[in-house]
């Protein structure tokens, strides 16, 4: 039987899990995940292992504002085979202050149905 | 003079909380003062998620997590002083600040809460031999230069060190386009978080270097190549295992170190192993009505529990302001044994304690299922089994009042019993 064993990254505690492929049958296949101290872990054990995801945390050029930078990041984890396409769309963007924490900077990312949100405001 | 009830030195998220936590206990004259040019403290710079968690159920960045805290601080009324640096504070809690609006001022406190932070350990710090070139930067001074300033200090880079900030910057680093060849450390495992392994170089295959250190750094104006080797188990590099790394970049992160020189100042009783003041349960120093709590006390891995310990010391300033806090009881005295190597806090007045109390340690190494036990004298007052502990990972252990009441020996141990004892 396929295992793996993979540590939970969904919260800081960081626990490690082993995930037990326990059957594939039709349509929907059933793994066990062990170690895990919280529900969290077993949904990230799963997904890690069928389709991986990151959050993409950056900065973008801001105009007008004490700072040459402004934090951002995506507003859910996007497939990790974006991160490097997500960063270079991040690269063109200026935005100008003021600005509000949690405003959309691009909306729909890579047709992900992600936005692209700050993470802190400037005035 | 100036006259406050309560000032809080540092307006980091430990400074944050405290602030915000005393006016919640009642206490209305309180000041802030910060020395840069905005709240938040080192939390701006920290563009990454991962904060939160614990204390607001969400997982924020470190601006979104400042931001609710100053929010707050606005919200209900508190008065913070910008670009003002605190430079010194004597016993009777008079505080000499400078800014350039008020130029030189004393300022009188009934109550001092010490919110400072703490600081990186430099290549001084550590020692390293070769040329004084450009090119080499402490990972939290990179930090703030590419995330806040948009300088990107480098092209090809090598980490000195695994904790968490050098791990977020091998990713930060790799994501802004440079190569980031390796991130070396000491130890024979990573003082970072399980987590930033796994999403900051497994995700990038940036290599690991466990057991390995920088022996020679070489350049003429600026790094051009730095030489690894591997050490034996006493640290000591092993002849022959050298190999060259060409970069232009070496990144630092080899410790935090509370900032303490004021407290020094004040007189405040330091430990030797946090580097930060001697605190009791509710947070104060050795110098009666001066609290402490955040980085400045013992450098913190999670920001949530940096909150969790900072309204714990607002709370108890407010107390003190409001003469609520008692002293009764000759305190009990923590004490680190086998396997910690330090217990904050160092005193317990068990009356001030509202039901229960957190003990936050640090163990000695890595260990698997092991127990955290508490003891006074042979009486076990608590144990926890812990699957995994590490040196990089702060652990707490919750102790109730009501066990503490009454303890014939003054002294509280805590010591690890490893797997195989019963
Ligand atoms: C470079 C770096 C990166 C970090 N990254 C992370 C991370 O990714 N995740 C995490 O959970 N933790 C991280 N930490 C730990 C982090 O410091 C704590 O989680 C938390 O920010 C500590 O809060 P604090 O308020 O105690 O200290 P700080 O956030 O450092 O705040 C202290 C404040 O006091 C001010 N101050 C200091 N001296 C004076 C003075 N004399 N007068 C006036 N003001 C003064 C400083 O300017 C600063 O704003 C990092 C620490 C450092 C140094
Ligand atoms: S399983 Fe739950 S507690 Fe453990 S790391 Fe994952 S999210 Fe955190």
């Amino acid at each position: 039987m396929e295992k793996k064993t993979l540590v939970c990254i969904a919260c800081p505690l960081g626990c490690k899990m082993e995930i037990q492929v326990l059957s594939s049958l039709e349509e929907e296949t059933k793994y066990l995940v062990s170690g895990n101290k919280c529900p969290r872990g077993e949904s990230y054990g799963i997904k890690e292992l069928t389709k991986p995801t990151r959050m993409v945390t950056s900065t973008v050029k801001i105009k007008n504002a004490h700072l040459k930078r402004l934090p951002v990041r995506t507003s859910e984890a996007i497939p990790k085979g974006k991160i490097f396409e997500c960063m270079k769309l991040l690269e063109e963007i200026e935005v100008e202050a003021p600005i509000k924490v949690g405003e959309v900077i691009i909306k729909n990312l890579l047709g992900l149905d992600v936005d692209i949100i700050t993470t802190r405001s400037m005035l | 003079m100036l006259n406050y009830d309560i000032i809080v030195i540092g307006g980091g998220p430990a400074g944050l909380a405290a602030a915000i936590e005393a006016k919640r206990n009642g206490i209305e004259n309180i000041l802030v003062i910060e020395r840069d040019r905005e709240l938040g403290g080192i939390l701006q710079q920290c563009i990454h998620n991962g904060f939160g968690l614990h204390v607001f159920k969400e997982e924020l960045t470190g601006p979104e997590y400042a931001e609710r805290f100053i929010d707050q601080l606005h919200e209900m009324g508190i008065t913070y002083k910008l670009d003002t640096m605190v430079l010194d504070i004597t016993e009777s809690k008079v505080i000499s600040a400078v800014n350039t609006t008020d130029g030189l001022m004393e300022i009188q406190a009934q109550v001092i809460i010490l919110a400072m932070g703490c600081r990186e350990r430099t290549r001084g710090a550590i020692n390293i031999p070769g040329s004084r070139v450009a090119g080499i930067f402490t990972a939290g001074t990179a930090q703030r230069f590419v995330n806040m300033e948009g300088y990107m200090v480098g092209k090809n880079v090598v980490i000195l060190g695994s904790g968490d900030i050098g791990l977020i910057m091998a990713r930060r680093m790799t994501l802004e386009g440079a190569k980031v060849q390796a991130v070396v450390e000491l130890m024979p495992y990573s003082g970072g978080l399980t987590r930033n392994i796994v999403q900051c170089l497994e995700d990038f295959n940036i290599p690991l270097l466990l057991s390995h250190t920088v022996t020679n750094i070489k350049g003429k104006d600026r790094v051009e190549e730095i030489t690894i080797a591997k050490v034996d188990e006493n640290r000591r590099p092993i002849k022959g295992t050298e190999e060259i790394y060409k970069c232009d970049t070496l990144l630092l992160s080899v410790g935090l170190i509370p900032e303490n020189e004021l407290s020094k100042s004040a007189g405040i009783v330091l430990d030797n192993i946090t580097g930060g003041p001697v605190v009791n349960e509710s947070m104060e120093t050795s110098v009666e009505g001066i609290f402490a709590c955040g980085n400045v006390v013992h450098v913190h891995d999670l920001v949530d529990w940096v909150t969790e310990e900072s309204r714990r010391a607002g709370k108890n300033a407010a107390r003190y302001v409001k003469k609520e806090l008692k002293n009764i009881n000759e305190p009990l005295v923590t004490k680190a044994e086998k396997g910690i190597r330090y217990i904050v806090p160092h005193q317990i007045r068990v009356e001030n304690i509202d039901s229960k109390l957190d003990l936050y340690m640090r163990v000695d190494n890595i260990y698997h299922n092991a127990k955290i036990v508490v003891k006074s004298g042979e009486t076990v007052i608590k144990q926890v089994k812990k699957p995994h502990l590490a040196p990089g990972e702060m652990e707490s252990v919750t102790l109730l009042q009501k066990d503490l009441i009454n303890l014939e020996n003054r002294e509280l141990t805590v010591e690890l019993l490893e797997g195989g004892e019963q």
